[in-house]
């Protein structure tokens, strides 16, 4: 039998039927849900006289709109209106279609990509989608996972199936060390700078190679989350004895029929690629974005680029509004950047172990004069966690705001967002024009990045503080 | 579905490339339960001054391409988040035709569910199109059926769209309905994987 990739053995797993024209109807193993995308997949859904088909592979979280604070007053005092209706219409949505989930303020409840896998609910071999482009998070338990749009959220409610066409497959392999205060964040941003935000257009990514394989369950989903960045609408990483570690401590643990098939979810030896791409970490520094396209990196020790360094016109007009855009010249040292304000929290980095990288920073000193700092755990589970272990303290202590979760900063929906003007040093995924807030300035890093940066009200090497 | 066949309209050229969806449709239009009236939001921090009047600098606001139904534009357009709210705002707007060098792909099919056809062209023809859309008057003719774009200089380009999507845009077709056809298909599927352990 023909090696396959993990991609090939997931699609074939989930082949229902042959469609024309190329296409097939693939199964969906597990459906999550929140708020902002799914009202009118509903609405769709009732106008057409159908069922939900299975709810039991359904599961809704409130996470894009909720207020970080508060939570426990309930939905009725959630200050917007039209967020107010959003997360009304979750509650009344599950009751009239029976969906299982979490509201806002319950224990359980936290972003999506944080709760699918803490809850033990996104397995390796499986197919997950949601109405959100980082639902690639998921991939990093060899689960085959990617965004879809509000039509297809109503498809899968009516059929629990897609109509996909076949996606190619890119190996990303990492090879050499890591160096020490290189993480996953920074191994994601690079990637995205080597190959760009529409290099993995069409294509399924899968990391590989050491890097990869020593890095954190945490570290993976990082790393997986932001595939979307680099225009994939999917990541994966091999399962193995991590991402069993990890299954077995979450409210589902794997059965031993289970436990033992895991090894099926990775590529064959030999498999083959559409495409490879390499990228040699031994070289990394922790790496921070200037502009406005994720794309736009450099290490911590670099310097901002000038729209000149760019040979291709439109790269360098692109360079040039960006620039603007930043308030920045082009040219000065990065370390040199002073922040306005520090989110720590998104689907890319609020897991416990993103807290516990940035707390270690944290107890080092205390926030800058003039820089807010938030912290925005993930979900109710690793707010808890992080308060038993002393981390929400370290962080209130050292004048971090210690919020509630939600999606928060990372898209401003909720009240959390920058001022015109503003300069924040994020842990989220995107740093388009306007992301977090009107004419709001995004630099993505990583959670030990985002606490060093708090503390000296500069864009600042973590490695100082290691 | 809406069905698409053949549009005749003005093509607002907006040639920029990674055009993501937050600029398409910002955050503050997202809090809604209805599919319809985000054409208001579209582009909106490009479109509006802080203070909410139109910004005459943009180019759906400037007189010659009042009522565009076409926009060209540069490569990996839609890309960044999934919201369908993005083809839903260009809609309602009145755009149904997006001409580019590539699309990102959740926004390419959501796009597709919505009768908003995604024309992609070469680079070079994009680049071409955005210019006569500056330099001549007049409406641009798309015809989906023969995959092509008649500029106002009579000047006649190609556009690729794979065979499925151009036949459902053309049929208009309940792509939900077509999938319970295969209801027993499902039915023997699930029969089979709801058995296996993960």
């Amino acid at each position: 039998m023909a090696a396959k990739t993990l991609y090939q053995k997931l699609w074939d797993a989930h082949l229902v039927d042959a469609l024309p024209g190329g296409e097939a109807l693939i199964y969906i193993d597990l459906h999550l849900i929140h708020e902002v995308t799914s009202p009118q997949a509903f609405a769709g859904l009732r106008a057409a006289g159908r069922k939900l088909r299975r709810p039991d592979r359904t599961l809704a979280v409130a996470d894009h709109n909720i207020p970080t604070s508060g939570q426990a007053g309930g939905v009725a005092t959630i200050e917007d209106p039209a967020a107010r209706a959003q997360v009304e219409a979750l509650i009344r949505n599950r009751g009239d279609f029976a969906v299982p989930g979490w509201g806002m303020g319950e224990r359980e409840n936290g972003i999506v990509h944080v709760v699918g896998p803490e809850q033990g609910r996104t397995r390796p071999g499986m197919t997950v989608v949601c109405g959100d482009s980082h639902t690639a998070t998921h991939g990093a338990f060899a689960a085959l996972a990617f965004g879809i749009g509000t039509s297809e959220v109503e498809h899968v409610f009516a059929t629990q199936t897609l109509r996909l066409s076949p996606s190619k497959s890119m190996a990303i392999n990492f090879t050499g060390e890591t160096p020490q205060g290189v993480t996953a964040k920074d191994l994601a941003l690079a990637m995205i700078g080597q190959i760009g935000t529409a290099g993995g257009t069409g294509f399924v990514l899968e990391y590989r190679g050491p890097a990869i394989e020593r890095l954190s369950m945490e570290g993976r989903m990082t790393l997986c989350n932001m595939s979307i960045e680099a225009g994939a609408r999917a990541g994966l990483v091999a399962a193995d004895a991590r991402t069993l570690q990890y299954l077995n401590a979450t409210p589902l643990p794997p059965s031993e029929e289970e436990a033992d098939g895991l090894s099926h979810w990775m590529s064959d030896e030999g498999a083959s690629f559409d495409k490879e791409v390499g990228i040699d970490v031994s070289a990394l520094a922790p790496m921070v974005s200037w502009g406005t396209s994720p794309q736009d990196v450099v290490p911590v020790t670099g310097h901002v680029p000038r729209a000149q360094d760019f040979a291709e016109a439109g790269r360098r007009n692109a360079a040039d509004r960006a620039l603007e855009y930043m308030g920045l010249q082009g040219g000065e040292r990065v370390q040199d950047i002073a922040i306005d304000r520090v989110f720590i929290g998104s689907c890319t980095n609020s897991r416990i172990e993103d807290l516990r990288a940035a707390s270690a920073v944290a107890k080092q000193g205390r926030v800058a004069a003039k820089v807010r700092a938030m912290v925005v755990p993930g979900s109710g589970l690793v707010a808890a966690q992080a308060e038993a272990e002393g981390l929400a303290d370290t962080f209130r202590a050292a004048g971090f705001e210690w919020r509630e979760p939600g999606c928060s900063m990372c898209l401003g929906m909720n009240n959390d967002r920058l001022a015109p003007g503003e300069r924040c040093a994020s842990t989220s995924n995107r740093n388009f024009e306007g992301r977090q807030g009107r004419g709001g300035r995004t630099h993505l890093m990583s959670p030990a990045m985002a606490a060093a940066s708090a503390l000296t009200g500069r864009i600042t090497d973590p490695r100082e503080f290691s | 579905m809406k069905v698409f066949d053949k549009l005749s309209g003005i093509a607002a050229p907006l040639f920029k490339a990674n055009i993501d969806t937050d600029a398409i449709i910002p955050k503050q239009y997202l809090s809604t339960t209805e599919r319809t009236g985000l054409g208001e939001g579209l582009f909106h921090e490009w479109r509006r001054r802080e203070d909410g009047s139109d910004n005459p600098d943009f180019v759906l606001n400037q007189p010659q391409y009042l009522g565009a139904s076409v926009l060209i534009t540069d490569e990996n357009f839609g890309c960044g988040s999934s919201r369908e709210h993005a083809p839903w705002a260009l809609d309602d707007f009145g755009i149904r035709c997006v001409i580019a060098p590539g699309f990102a792909d959740i926004f390419y099919n959501n796009s597709l569910k919505n009768g908003l056809l995604p024309a992609i062209v070469t680079r070079q023809t994009a680049e071409t199109l955005a210019s006569l859309a500056e330099s001549h008057p007049g409406p641009f003719h798309i015809d989906l059926e023969a995959q092509t774009i008649q500029a106002p200089d009579q000047s006649v380009h190609r556009f690729e769209i794979p065979p499925q999507a151009r036949a459902n845009l053309l049929a208009g077709r309940d792509e939900i309905g077509a999938t319970l056809e295969h209801e027993a298909a499902i039915a023997a599927f699930e029969a089979r994987h709801d058995r296996q352990p993960a």
